[in-house]
């Protein structure tokens, strides 16, 4: 067989069928649900009398209406409802599912990858654009509508249609204070938001081969908000290792057999891709997000663009909305822009490393007067447990952070963490579109780090330069 | 779901790239646990002045006159044309089921973000990519014609506006025969369970690690 990518390996190892248009039947080996995006689903398999296809494919959890306080119960009805529904739904199919309380529940992206439930190999779909975090792990990992997973609820498989492949590489070594986030950014806003819309990405280079499992996880992460359905990163010792152990990783005697296995799931030396982006790793410096499209983003010594000097009408009309919205003039420095509030959290960077990189920069000072709020969000109830254990929450919370109970939080705010209209949020989660926050919120998307500085200084600052 | 053959519909312009599916439905109104009923709030931020909250009556709202929805010359448009990225963002499928509830049959754009896509072919909601010159065109000719409407013959895969030009768009085989039929994909699919069955086997056979009943 002539030289594959990592994803035709992955696509052809899945496809159970295909149409003569190219429309094919993948297998699905592991689906994550949460409380969301599924109702609907789970509705539509009762009125037609249909059973769940493979219950032990599924882990559920409870996540984006979850309080982050200390409350045992959702006060918001409507919120409250759909997270019984979704108990009901596991109790009455037999699911696994974390619940609010139960020490593993979490942000979905963020359990998976903790419980060993993501594979390399594997194809793993849920409800959520965020889905693609699990390529992180050489899995086929995508983000799936409410009427698909009614469809591999129902048939273990997704219709779908191969995609082309597309290469991001970062050669050489990432500068001090450069983090996968800023890789992200930097990635999104070379190619754009659209700029990976109809491919998969793998994610290659040495920087990338130099990265944790958790900056890989950030990294596949905003992979969909470059526009591509999956991001992936091939499976190393870096892979093999954080698997080790886990509660749904291979067993002693499976252990070998499987490792043999994820070692072949690479791009071959000479294989193909449609279009390959390089980007020079130390040409990468900390992002800052000044718009609202994760495509509006610059370095922390740029400065807010000026409308007057785009050429394009669409894009100038979009820089001149978004300065609007964003209350922000043109050509001001960013590292003058001042915030209000401070979160740091999501699926894109809530993990335990996350954490410490945030404490790190945290740790003996204090956050600014100015900033209302500055709150740490947890990826998982084990995460959280794991940072206590090593005293990252002391260092939060005698610097003046809130230290709160894991779940999506601020990223979306559909529990009671909000902007308020106006309130201006250096964030580690992953959009800064228009009201995700909080209606008439205002968004800057940073890593974890430039966060940590932001609330202390009470507006963004260079890292390197602490 | 419903079937989509052919349609003629009075055209509403957004002429913005990037509408992502926060704008489309903000995420306060993704608790319910239903399919329908998110017209009212199809891009509730932008429609409305105050702010909007699932259960709130929205018959009394304060409207944004700015809007080009509460426009009056665009009141039952069907077919809404916009830019590029339509649709990015999220994979929430309250968006097309909130275009759908509103009363548009399809959007056109000069793209579309992969999961909105395949979710509006799921609700009979047809999504038609047209090159960005044309979508131009057409926005600037919807802007200076008060009632302009377009014919959408999907069998033909054809846009045609009034003064007699046609459009050809593409669309997947498979696609097509499903929203000119009106069918359901799972009862497709669940015409080849034996092969999904044979599937899984093998390759429970081959990778038993996959196939963990529970956690340890």
């Amino acid at each position: 067989m002539s030289s594959q990518t990592l994803y035709d390996k992955l696509w052809h190892s899945h496809v159970i069928r295909s149409e003569p248009d190219g429309t094919a039947l993948i297998y699905i080996d592991r689906h994550l649900v949460h409380e969301v995006t599924s109702p609907q689903a789970f509705e539509g398999l009762r009125l037609n009398n249909r059973p769940v296809w493979r219950v032990s494919s599924i882990l559920a959890t409870q996540d984006h209406n979850v309080p982050t306080t200390a409350v045992k119960e959702i006060t918001d009805p409507v919120s409250r409802l759909q997270v019984s529904t979704l108990d009901e739904n596991c109790k009455s199919h037999g699911i696994t599912e974390f619940a609010m309380g139960d020490p593993r529940q979490g942000i979905v992206h963020v359990i998976g990858p903790e419980q060993g439930a993501t594979l390399p190999g594997m194809t793993v779909v849920c409800g959520d654009s965020h889905t693609s975090t699990h390529g992180a792990f050489a899995a086929l990992a995508m983000g799936i509508g409410t009427s698909e997973v009614e469809h591999v609820l129902a048939t273990q498989c997704l219709l779908s249609k191969k995609a082309k492949s597309m290469l991001v590489r970062v050669e050489g070594v990432l500068r001090p204070g450069v983090t996968a986030k800023d890789v992200a950014l930097a990635v999104i806003g070379e190619i754009g938001t659209a700029g990976g819309t109809g491919y998969a990405i793998e994610f290659g280079g040495s920087a990338i081969r130099g990265l944790s499992m958790e900056g890989r996880m950030t990294l596949c992460n905003m992979a969909i908000e470059a526009g591509a359905r999956n991001g992936m990163v091939a499976a190393d010792e870096t892979t093999i290792a954080y698997l080790r152990g886990r509660p749904y990783a291979p067993t002693a005697q499976q252990w070998d057999a499987a490792v043999a296995v994820w070692k072949t799931l690479h791009s071959d030396e000479h294989a193909q891709f449609d279009r390959v982006v390089d980007i020079p790793a130390d040409s990468i410096e900390p992002q800052v997000t000044w718009g609202t499209s994760p495509e509006m983003v610059t370095t922390i010594g740029g400065k807010v663009p000026d409308p007057a000097r785009e050429t394009d009408p669409t894009r100038r009309q979009g820089i001149e909305k978004a300065l609007s919205y964003m209350g922000l003039k043109a050509n001001t420095p960013i590292a003058d822009i001042e915030i209000d509030k401070v979160f740091i959290g999501s699926c894109t960077n809530s993990r335990i490393e996350d954490l410490r990189a945030a404490a790190d920069v945290v740790k003996g000072r204090q956050v600014s007067s100015r900033v209302k709020l500055a709150m740490v969000v947890p990826g998982s109830g084990l995460v959280k447990a794991a940072a206590e254990k090593e005293g990252l929450d002391r260092i939060f919370t005698e610097a003046g952070f809130e230290w709160r109970n894991p779940g999506c939080s601020m990223c979306l705010g559909m529990n009671d963490d909000r902007l308020e209209p106006g309130e201006r949020c250096a964030s580690t989660s992953n959009r800064n579109f228009e009201g995700r926050q909080g209606t008439g919120g205002r968004t800057h998307l940073v890593s974890p780090a430039m966060a940590a500085a932001a609330a202390i200084a009470g507006h963004f600052v260079d890292i390197r330069n602490l | 779901m419903q079937k989509f053959t052919t349609h003629d519909g009075l055209v509403a312009p957004m002429d913005r790239a990037n509408v992502d599916t926060d704008a489309i439905i903000p995420k306060q109104f993704l608790k319910s646990i239903k399919r329908s009923g998110f017209g009212p709030n199809l891009f509730d931020a932008w429609r409305y002045l105050d702010e909007g909250q699932p259960g709130k009556d929205n018959s009394n709202r304060p409207l944004n006159p700015d809007f080009v929805l509460n426009q009056a010359r665009y009141k039952g448009a069907s077919i809404l044309l916009t830019r590029e990225n339509f649709g990015c963002g999220s994979s929430r499928e309250h968006a097309p089921w909130a275009l759908e509830d509103y009363g548009f049959r399809a959007v056109i754009a000069s793209s579309f973000a992969d999961i909105f896509h395949s979710n509006s072919y799921k609700n009979g909601l047809l999504p038609i990519t047209l090159s960005a010159e044309i979508v131009n065109d057409l926005l600037h000719t919807t802007l200076s014609h008060e009632g302009y409407r377009l014919t959408i013959d999907l069998p033909e895969q054809k846009v045609m506006t009034p003064d007699g030009r046609a459009f050809t768009f593409e669309i997947d085989g498979f696609r097509k025969y499903c929203l000119i039929e009106g069918l359901d994909d799972i009862g497709l699919t669940l015409r080849h369970a034996e092969e999904i069955k044979n599937f899984e086997g093998s390759r429970r056979a081959a990778q038993p690690w996959l196939y963990v009943e529970s956690a340890r």
